[in-house]
């Protein structure tokens, strides 16, 4: 039996690390032993980076022996395959892409290759993260840890099923309308997804401008701060993201939650939801409660108006942004006499049909005669969605509610009517709509053993409030999640 | 039953737009799905909005700007190597009719 | 115009590429010459996941542009996407700015070609980035990303030009005013600037606007006064015949010298404008337009004014010498040196610019130091030499690059002034002339012009002329 070095947690491994207990090497070579063991039933990945991990990995163990290294110095990471990353081949779960391979890294690459931290391999995602089960991958489907038969989640099911099933210690992924929280509620792992403008956008690959965030997963509160710590602040090159300080998240991780008011959205409870589901978000609330802190009923009137008017404003956008991908610059090109059959064949052949549908949804809602109708609508609704929290945190620090309705589902049971699989999204999105962070933490799992999260929202740039109560009930070992069996 | 939010016809129109060659199946799947789409977010049209401002930015205020300042130097061939055809330096399409 | 019944009503749209280092939402260099994809960078070639930051200089230059044209400077506009699909077209839309663009309104003023200066309104300035460049091969075409990003100012009259000549003036007017605030080099030739021309038209008189059609990408003066004068014949061919007119865009053609319709109607009308969600609004503060305001150059205008006012030049004068940059400088630092400005005027606007119409160089190596030419004419002012030693003096400094000093001195051109020796000059051709000197003192005031000559000739031409006209006058009296 090898060691299982890939199943410590960042905080284990970086104290040994440090100590010269481990090396990087050793850490590394146990991930990329569990990925060549579970990877043919997971496909969580789909570049799997195992030469330029271990050139990362000597690289780490030099500085660490230095006695000079930064946090992450080391720690094998999981990347969303929508994370440009030079010299590496980036697909965005997408034909579309080729084999373009970018001459350049995202700014989030830059900072965690400063870091020290090693990139293992390019994980699995919805193509161009556009969907809530990374079904809609190019590549298949990634499969959930815990039942094999289940989705893990999406868009960045790949990064959370890496973390839940120890391929990698963290992952990063990417938020939209749910796409870290949704995974990491289904998989079992702590996810978050920063307040917008938290982190730089630059080199991700854009679906929905207004509403991308880049998010961390990994197995405990304080990991994903770590994670999060390396990643978030300024960047010039990307003109929507935020030059406020970053503060110290493991600084805020005090255990403390006395005096903390718990908002709980009556919203957020709905018929039909699963009674496991609502059961485990509501015995959190009350531990959390029992730890000094306080629930107060709030509502967020317009909450059932949010999955509309996302999927009018991100399909608008996406619309846009995906208008570059035309087999000119990089990544496919169809067979074509002129430039029209070009473009219609390129992205015909390239695009898969959930990409597609939100394209046509999205080029209609700007189109001449609907703008008004439809994408101005959702922006006007987006407002009310964000008026709903400023009004609601006014009165508590933080909200509490379930990631959603029910836990992962069988592959194949809502790809048939996207309008359901849409429907996943309904407790997250809000959260994107308004911009405000969000995390999932493991609270339960339902009779089956299928993992349920406990959503907690907070202010903008309340990062510190939500990582502090998560962490606190984490600690409090209100539910110990259990490793999957692969 | 979703009623015909969108013609076949108008998908044809977006698809255009889109620059999305559609077989008639999946024009066909997607009338249905965009129907579906459509009816759906009309229950925006429930809330009164005509006083409230679109929300189009969720970050902060201000303009960020950049001096200007040639910092980026040649590298040709880095911005070709992706390239599906290429001449020399040039990118390679079918010939465009003006 | 071939036909009074009818006027034509154009509009202008101006595209002007900005003079800044680098392009408008990257740190590529914008400037041309380039080989092909070169100044490219994953922003400008859309790669996937990168986003546009601002160039700050390209707000500063849009507002001195504002300021100059009179224009409402906005102190919040916003960016747009404007999506179409086209090669050269790397994200599949264009960063431009929809309906909050950063200048609104303003006035182009023209000067007057007779009667009061015209005023051509415009409806709005604003910022969008270029695209690349298509070349076209034998079967293929080729795609060029230099150009893609750098940033233009798209200027937009209100349809107020009602001739040919008038949208010349108004062309080269605007440019006057772009490379006086620095915004543009203004070479039209180098694709610095392109126009889009509106032409419609209407039986004269009337009130509303006509059909009209667009001619598109005109760079230079000469087309855009041929493609305005062929369309509106076309146009009124037209109506006249009955017909109607189809709004089309059109492009002219300089082999055949006419307009035909673009054959590509790629351009799908719905462009799908919405606000960039990657860049936030642009605010621009009212210090910020204040303290640009401190520092705006004369602009032509002003120039004209000031010039005609202060230095009492004729519109044709002001025209003149403010018809070219190289002129108007010229004699700006000739007016620099003292000299009185309409002998300034005059002398730049004959000497100086018959020796470059002559030499066929640039006024800078046809003509001297225009240090150097003041000096000359002071000289004539302080009446050290004669006009027409001036001109031979000058003459000979266009080839010999001497000061004036110096060549006055070589040339020996001194005016003489000192009245001892006019005075004997002028006793000599009496005493020589003693017959006409009595024919003169019996009537005849017309000897007064030869004896005024033969002193001249007497002292080898450098007589001061005032002083001998004083001295041989009291001479001549007695």
């Amino acid at each position: 039996m090898g060691s299982e070095l890939n199943r410590l947690t960042i905080t284990e491994a970086r104290e040994r690390l440090r100590r010269r207990e481990i090396t990087s090497r050793e850490l590394t070579r146990d991930c990329l032993a569990r990925i060549a063991a579970v990877e043919p039933r997971l496909n969580a990945f789909i570049t799997v980076c195992e030469a330029e991990a271990l050139a990362q990995a000597d690289d780490a163990d030099r500085r660490l022996a230095t006695g000079d290294a930064p946090d992450l110095c080391g720690i094998p990471l999981g990347i969303k395959d929508i994370y440009c990353t030079r010299g590496v081949r980036t697909t965005c779960a997408s034909k579309i892409l080729g084999d373009f391979t970018p001459p350049f890294d995202a700014t989030v690459i830059e900072k965690l290759r400063a870091a020290g931290a090693v990139f293992v391999g390019k994980a699995n995602m919805d193509e161009f993260a556009m969907g809530s089960s990374t079904e809609n991958s190019a590549f298949g489907p990634t499969r959930n840890p815990h039942d094999l038969e289940r989705v893990a989640g999406g868009s960045s099911g790949g990064s959370a099923a890496a973390v839940a099933a120890d391929e990698c210690l963290a992952a990063l992924g990417t938020d939209t309308g749910g796409s870290i929280r949704l995974p990491a509620s289904f998989c079992g792992v702590v996810g978050i997804k920063p307040t917008y403008s938290r982190v730089s956008r630059y080199g991700v690959i854009a679906y929905a401008s207004s509403l991308d965030q880049v998010g961390p997963f990994a197995h405990t509160v304080r990991d994903v701060a770590a994670v999060l710590q390396a990643v978030a602040g300024a960047d010039p090159r990307d003109s929507t993201c935020s030059a406020r300080p970053v503060p110290d998240y493991e600084r805020a991780l005090t255990g403390e939650v006395r005096g903390m008011r718990i908002g709980v959205p009556k919203e957020y409870f709905v018929e039909g939801m699963d009674a496991a589901v609502e059961m485990a978000v509501r015995n959190s609330l009350k531990q959390l409660e029992s730890m000094g802190a306080r629930t107060v009923e709030i509502s967020l009137p317009h909450t059932g108006y949010a999955v509309a008017a996302y999927y009018l404003i991100a399909t608008a956008e996406a619309s846009a942004n995906l208008a570059r991908y035309d087999g000119v610059r990089y990544g496919l090109r169809a067979v074509a006499d002129n430039n029209i059959e070009l473009y219609n064949r390129t992205r015909a052949q390239g695009f898969g049909a959930e990409v597609k549908r939100r394209i046509m949804l999205g080029t209609f809602a700007l189109s001449a005669g609907y703008y008004d109708a439809y994408y101005m609508k959702g922006q006007k609704v987006r407002t009310l969605i964000r008026r709903d929290f400023e009004r609601a945190f006014e009165g508590c620090d933080l909200i509490a509610a379930p990631v959603a309705p029910a836990t992962a589902f069988r592959l194949g049971e809502k790809t048939d009517d996207p309008l359901k699989m849409y429907l996943s999204d309904i407790f997250t999105i809000s959260v994107n709509l308004a911009g405000l962070p969000g995390m999932s933490v493991p609270c339960g799992a339902d009779a089956r053993g299928m993992p349920i999260g406990l959503q907690l929202i907070g202010p903008p740039f309340g990062e510190e409030a939500i990582l502090r109560a998560g962490d606190a009930w984490e600690r409090s070992g209100g539910f110990v999640p259990r490793a999957p069996r692969l | 039953m979703a009623q015909e939010k969108i013609s076949l016809e108008q998908v044809r129109h977006v698809a255009r737009l889109a620059r999305l060659e559609l077989a008639p199946a999946e024009e066909q799947r997607l009338q249905v799905e965009m129907s579906e789409m459509l009816g759906y977010v009309d229950k925006l049209n429930e809330l009164d909005t005509d006083a409230v401002e679109p929300t189009t930015q969720v970050g902060e205020s201000g303009t960020p700007v950049r001096e200007d300042e040639v910092t980026n130097h040649p590298a040709a061939d880095a911005m070709l190597a992706n390239a599906p055809a290429r001449e020399g330096f040039f990118f390679k399409v079918p010939k465009i009719i003006e | 115009m071939n036909n009074d019944a009818y006027e034509m009503v154009i509009g202008l749209e101006v595209h002007a590429h900005m003079l800044t280092r680098s392009k408008l939402f990257c740190g590529c260099a914008a400037d041309f010459g380039a080989p092909p994809n070169h100044n490219v960078c994953p922003v400008c070639m859309a790669m996937p996941g990168v986003l546009p930051v601002l160039n700050r200089r390209v707000v500063d230059l849009a507002i001195r542009t504002g300021l100059a044209a009179h224009s409402k400077i906005e102190p919040h506009s916003v960016f747009a996407r404007k999506s179409y699909f086209y090669p050269d077209l790397p994200k599949g839309y264009q960063i431009s700015q929809y309906d909050q663009p950063l200048c609104r309104g303003g006035y182009i003023e023209l000067p007057a070609r007779q009667g009061e200066p015209r005023r051509i309104r415009l409806v709005r300035i604003h910022l969008e980035e270029d695209a690349g460049k298509n070349i076209h091969a034998d079967s293929a075409s080729l795609v060029d990303f230099n150009r893609s990003g750098v940033p233009l100012m798209e200027i937009v009259s209100e349809p107020d030009i009602r001739s040919p000549e008038e949208a010349v003036d108004y062309l080269r007017e605007l440019r006057g005013i772009l490379v006086a605030v620095g915004a543009s080099d203004g070479k039209m030739e180098e694709g610095s600037l392109r126009c889009d021309v509106n032409v419609s038209v209407r039986t004269r008189g009337a009130t509303e606007l006509g059909a009209r059609t667009e001619i598109k990408n005109l760079n230079s003066f000469r087309f855009v006064e041929k493609a305005i004068v062929y369309e509106a014949n076309r146009q009124i061919e037209e109506v006249g015949a009955g017909r109607r007119i189809a709004q089309e865009t059109l492009l002219w053609d300089p082999e055949r010298e006419v307009t035909r319709p673009m054959r590509s109607k790629e351009f799908a009308n719905d462009y799908r404008y919405f606000p960039e969600p990657d860049l936030p609004p642009l605010i621009v503060p009212p210090d910020l337009v204040e303290s640009i305001g401190t520092t705006m150059p004369e602009l032509p205008a002003y120039k004209r004014e000031k010039y005609a006012k202060d230095f009492g030049l004729t519109p044709y004068e002001v025209g003149v010498l403010l018809g070219r940059d190289d002129l108007g400088d010229y004699f700006t630092q000739v007016l620099a040196m003292g000299v009185n400005a309409k002998s300034a005027a005059n002398w730049v606007m004959t000497e100086v610019l018959r020796a470059a119409n002559e030499s066929g160089k640039p006024l800078a190596q046809a003509a001297p130091e225009p240090q150097e030419t003041g000096a000359l004419l002071k000289m004539v002012e302080e009446s050290q030499i004669s006009l027409n030693a001036a001109k031979n003096a000058f003459a000979a400094m266009c080839g010999s690059r001497k000061g004036a000093a110096a060549t006055v001195a070589e040339l020996g051109l001194a005016q003489v002034s000192d009245e001892a020796a006019i005075a004997g000059a002028c006793d000599r051709v009496l005493a020589a002339e003693s017959a006409k000197l009595a024919e003169y003192r019996a009537g005849r005031d017309k000897l007064y012009g030869f004896f005024v000559g033969a002193v001249m000739k007497a002292m080898g031409g450098k007589g001061n002329p005032k002083v001998v006209n004083e001295v041989l006058r009291r001479k001549l009296a007695g």
